[in-house]
């Protein structure tokens, strides 16, 4: 019996988690299946298809909080916080191009689900730092809620903020609320061109360590969307603040070549081009998305260009980088090997084929006794193992 | 002596006390076990004296191996132990207890590593939230949260309380200021959490132990993110007839797209209390007095002065002055930060409330507030985190004349229920400990609590970390484990079906 459940209601929710539980029937937990190419397939035989659990439950721009029901698509969300003069300063990125799949879908539930952050990370923090407070089915059919509707909070466990990047596993979202902020006045890049990957993230860095207050800082090595390499680092604010920052940056940076200066429209063209991985889009290469100390980027990717066929860019002051392999194979042992050699971090495979991603670990291995905790955590929010089953790690 | 009452002590476990002392005898030696009644009075409360009490022993452990050890012991052993850090709780985290081994992390008090480039800083637990700044200060940088207790408060208890500070609406509480852990579980494994890389990998276990108070594991390492500071800093102190009209004006600041790095407002038996105390020159004729705090770039915040002033008289604001200099901005300051010496200096004790409310109900809180003030008979002054909508309320008591501290108590506990009433939560950044424990159900229904206990069974089956704080009931882990549903017995709904 393969079916599709979709709730309209967090009750009609608690509903079919309970029958699910009841009669021991996983259930693959969606959105709208944008971010079915991340992690490992789920072996359900029937999916819990949240995206009528949709809706703004209540939004006060003054207060600097939303209320929304999961399912609601996170365009409408961009869309209404845009309207007032505000934003989700996480930026959550859109995988979609990437993946081969159309731009602009996802629910608010799947981009905490994932905790997908985008280049204001750096200074905004993921999307995890902007949840307050979540209502959720647990998988043992429990509605629960946790956290609150207001900006400072430490009643309790932080049950919203860890649910998040836990893929469906542990609990059914149904509603959650965010913290949002006002959005930037302007904004500017500051360009460098020519760069070599270990100057370029010097100069990230730099700039991340000044009070330059730099929202974006990304490198793209020759050859990646274009001939000559670019260092680019953003300015967001009121404009009087950009421009002299700018000038501060100059000043700083003057060692390192004088910059180019990208307005809008084309820095956020920009910046969005880096946010989604475009360049590595449109093939099927697989892609990696590796999380290191800022400096260790470009080791990392010295030591991978060594070994494998890869092109690389960074972002996140050289912290996130993003590597697709040439060859077409996954090479998971050089990937990892040279991220432990490297003093660690997390590599995550984000672009591969199902049945190679349900062949080996799409997420970092964890060490025995945090993996026994993980599967501990697991077993406390869904002991028959329903939600999920095996999408972040085999039997979790 | 008072209402709120801790698990009784176990006999059984205080009749081992001896072989209890020499197995920790031997996981630490020397000075690291003291177990004399004089020398453990030291330890007895933490920053709510109001609740006092010895306990079983103290361990000082000096190395993680040691820290491991002596969880692992208490594990085998069935002895609860309370971690305790620089003991400044403001809600009786680390109270002791009669039967519990208390577990000092003072010991671990160095700077690991200074690592500019990737703006991180490994420390271990017992460095002051202040040291992290000292410590890095020579080259501009700072660790951004900053509770009031900064110059003795530990990083590791900013950990177990996600504190804050009055700069966290703009930079983050401290959980949105720490990269990565080094934990030990009560079964003395030892696990790392995150790094000097970004995002943890699997589950987010890095939320779930910032601002666990205690009960989840100890932490034994710490690495935080660290900011270049702002170039500069202005302030604007705005008195206000009404409290209607200062609670407005924050809202049209924010409205206006402007986030300052602090944002503090005060009732008047607050600005009284603090300008009879310090002399800062506040005005003593308004209801309520803002001090706006902009930091950043010198033309921005020189820019957003201007425009901050505009909306203050545009909401009626009697008194607007600028800080001029250094000097001035920290005079505007002075009265804020000794707020709380101030009150207790025309109190002879005060009782200091956390709890948050949406911003919009700050006139009807403050309103009430007067109202529940009359009902118990005592005083009380409000100072309040304007930004987020984190109150203060310092009830005024004397804990000598008979009755009082319990008045205080329900005084406080009637203010908290107040905020989740309006929406808001019972406490913004000083944590439930025992202080709030029994107000947790007013906040949380049954299923709630016991799935936030189920997450403590995934840390600590046995209930042994900081028993008696955060939970008003004790759930067995077995208990809380039985799923009650039956088969063919479920209420199978109207699910739309394809």
């Amino acid at each position: 019996m393969d079916a599709t459940l979709k709730p309209r209601t967090t009750q009609e929710i608690e509903d079919a988690v309970k029958w699910a539980a009841a009669e021991e029937q996983p259930l693959e937990i969606m959105g709208q299946g944008s971010k079915r190419g991340l992690g490992r397939p789920v072996q359900a035989a029937h999916v819990l298809d949240l995206s009528g659990v949709a809706g703004i439950e209540s939004y006060e721009p003054a207060e600097l909080v939303l209320t929304v029901k999961a399912g609601t698509p996170i365009s409408d969300v961009e869309k209404l916080v845009d309207e007032n003069a505000q934003e989700l300063s996480f930026e959550p990125m859109d995988y979609g191009p990437l993946q081969g799949l159309d731009p602009g879908k996802g629910t608010v539930g799947g981009v905490l689900a994932a905790n997908l952050s985008g280049p204001r990370r750096i200074k905004a923090g993921a999307a995890r730092d902007h949840v307050l407070g979540m209502e959720a089915v647990s998988g043992r059919g429990e509605i629960f809620n946790s956290g609150g509707k207001v900006v400072k909070n430490v009643t309790g466990y932080d049950l919203p903020r860890a649910l998040c990047g836990s893929f469906g596993t542990l609990a059914v979202a149904s509603t959650v609320t965010l913290k949002v902020n006002p959005k930037p006045e302007t904004s500017a890049s500051f360009v460098l061109s020519g760069l070599g990957d270990e100057s370029a993230v010097q100069v990230l860095c730099k700039a991340m360590g000044s009070s330059a207050e730099v929202s974006g800082a990304a490198h793209l090595p020759a050859g990646v969307g274009a001939e000559k390499s670019r260092t680019i680092l953003r300015l967001e604010g009121f404009e009087t603040s950009v421009d002299y920052r700018f000038k501060g940056l100059e000043q700083l940076l003057r060692s390192f070549g004088s910059p180019e200066r990208l307005a809008e429209p084309d820095s956020r063209t920009l910046w969005r081009t880096i946010r989604d991985v475009e360049p590595f889009a449109g093939s099927n290469a697989p892609v990696w998305r590796i999380s290191v100390a800022p400096t260790m980027g470009p080791k990392l990717v010295e030591l991978l260009r060594g070994k494998l066929d890869i092109q690389a860019f960074y972002d996140w002051s050289g912290g996130l980088v993003w590597v697709t392999v040439l060859d077409g194979l996954v090479h998971e042992t050089e990937i990892r090997g040279a991220v432990q050699e490297i003093g660690g971090g997390h590599a995550t495979l984000v672009r591969a084929v199902p049945s190679v991603r349900s062949n080996m670990d799409v997420f970092q291995p964890q060490p025995g006794p945090l993996a026994s905790l993980s599967a501990r955590l697991k077993a406390q929010f869904d002991p028959s193992g329903i939600l999920n089953p095996g999408r972040m790690a085999a039997g979790v | 002596m008072t209402a709120i009452a801790m698990p009784a002590p176990d006999d059984a476990v205080l009749a081992r006390r001896q072989d209890i002392l020499k197995a920790l005898q031997a996981i630490v030696p020397g000075e690291g076990v003291i177990h004399e009644e004089r020398e453990m009075r030291a330890y007895e409360t933490d920053a709510l004296t109001a609740y006092r009490q010895l306990p079983l022993i103290v361990v000082l452990p000096e190395t993680v191996e040691q820290v491991s050890k002596v969880l692992k012991y208490c594990h085998d052993n069935d002895v609860k132990v309370v971690p305790r850090g620089a003991g400044t709780s403001l809600s009786g985290g680390a109270l002791p207890l009669a039967d519990g081994v208390l577990l000092s992390m003072m010991k671990f008090n160095r700077v690991l590593d200074i690592d500019f480039d990737n703006r991180a800083v490994v420390v271990q637990p017992g460095v002051t939230n202040l040291g992290i700044t000292r410590a890095v200060e020579h080259e501009g940088f700072y660790y951004a949260p900053d509770p009031s207790s900064q110059i003795a408060c530990s990083i590791g208890g900013n950990i177990a309380e996600n504190s804050g500070g009055v700069h966290c609406l703009k930079y983050g509480l401290t959980t949105n200021n720490v990269l990565g852990l080094e934990m030990v579980l009560i079964n003395g494994e030892v696990i790392r959490l995150g790094g000097k890389h970004l995002d943890s990998e699997g589950y987010d276990l890095l939320a779930l132990m910032t601002g666990s108070e205690g009960l989840l594991g100890v932490v034994t390492e710490v690495t935080v993110r660290i900011l270049q500071k702002p170039e500069t800093a202005r302030a604007l102190l705005i008195g206000f007839p009404t409290s209607e009209d200062g609670g407005r004006c924050v809202a049209d600041i924010i409205a206006a797209g402007i986030i300052p790095g602090g944002m503090e407002m005060m009732d008047k038996p607050a600005i009284h209390a603090a300008e009879d105390f310090v002399n800062a020159g506040y005005p003593r004729d308004v209801e309520a007095l803002l001090i706006v705090e902009l930091d950043g770039p010198e033309d921005e915040v020189n820019f957003l002065i201007g425009r901050v002033e505009e909306i203050a008289k545009s909401n009626q604001a009697s008194h607007v002055r600028i800080s001029e200099s250094e000097e001035e901005r920290m005079t505007f300051w002075a009265g804020r930060k000794a707020a709380f010496p101030a009150v207790g200096r025309i109190s002879p004790d005060y009782l200091c409330m956390d709890g948050t409310i949406p911003r919009r109900e700050l006139p009807k809180v403050l309103a009430r507030m007067r109202e529940l003030s009359e009902k118990h008979g005592l005083g009380v002054a409000n100072v309040f985190h304007a930004g987020d909508g984190n109150l203060h309320p310092l009830i005024l008591y004397d804990a000598n004349k008979p009755g009082e501290l319990d008045a205080a108590e329900e005084f406080g506990a009637d203010i908290l229920r107040l905020c989740v009433e309006v929406g808001g939560v019972l406490t913004g950044e000083h944590g439930v400990g025992i202080e709030k424990r029994d107000l947790m159900t007013d906040m949380f229904s049954d299923a709630d609590l016991k799935q936030q206990q189920r997450v403590k069974c995934a840390f600590d089956e046995k209930h042994l970390l900081n028993p008696g704080k955060v939970f008003p009931v004790l759930h067995r882990c077995a208990e809380l484990g039985k799923m009650h549903v039956h088969k063919g017995q479920l209420p199978f709904p109207d699910i739309p079906r394809f």
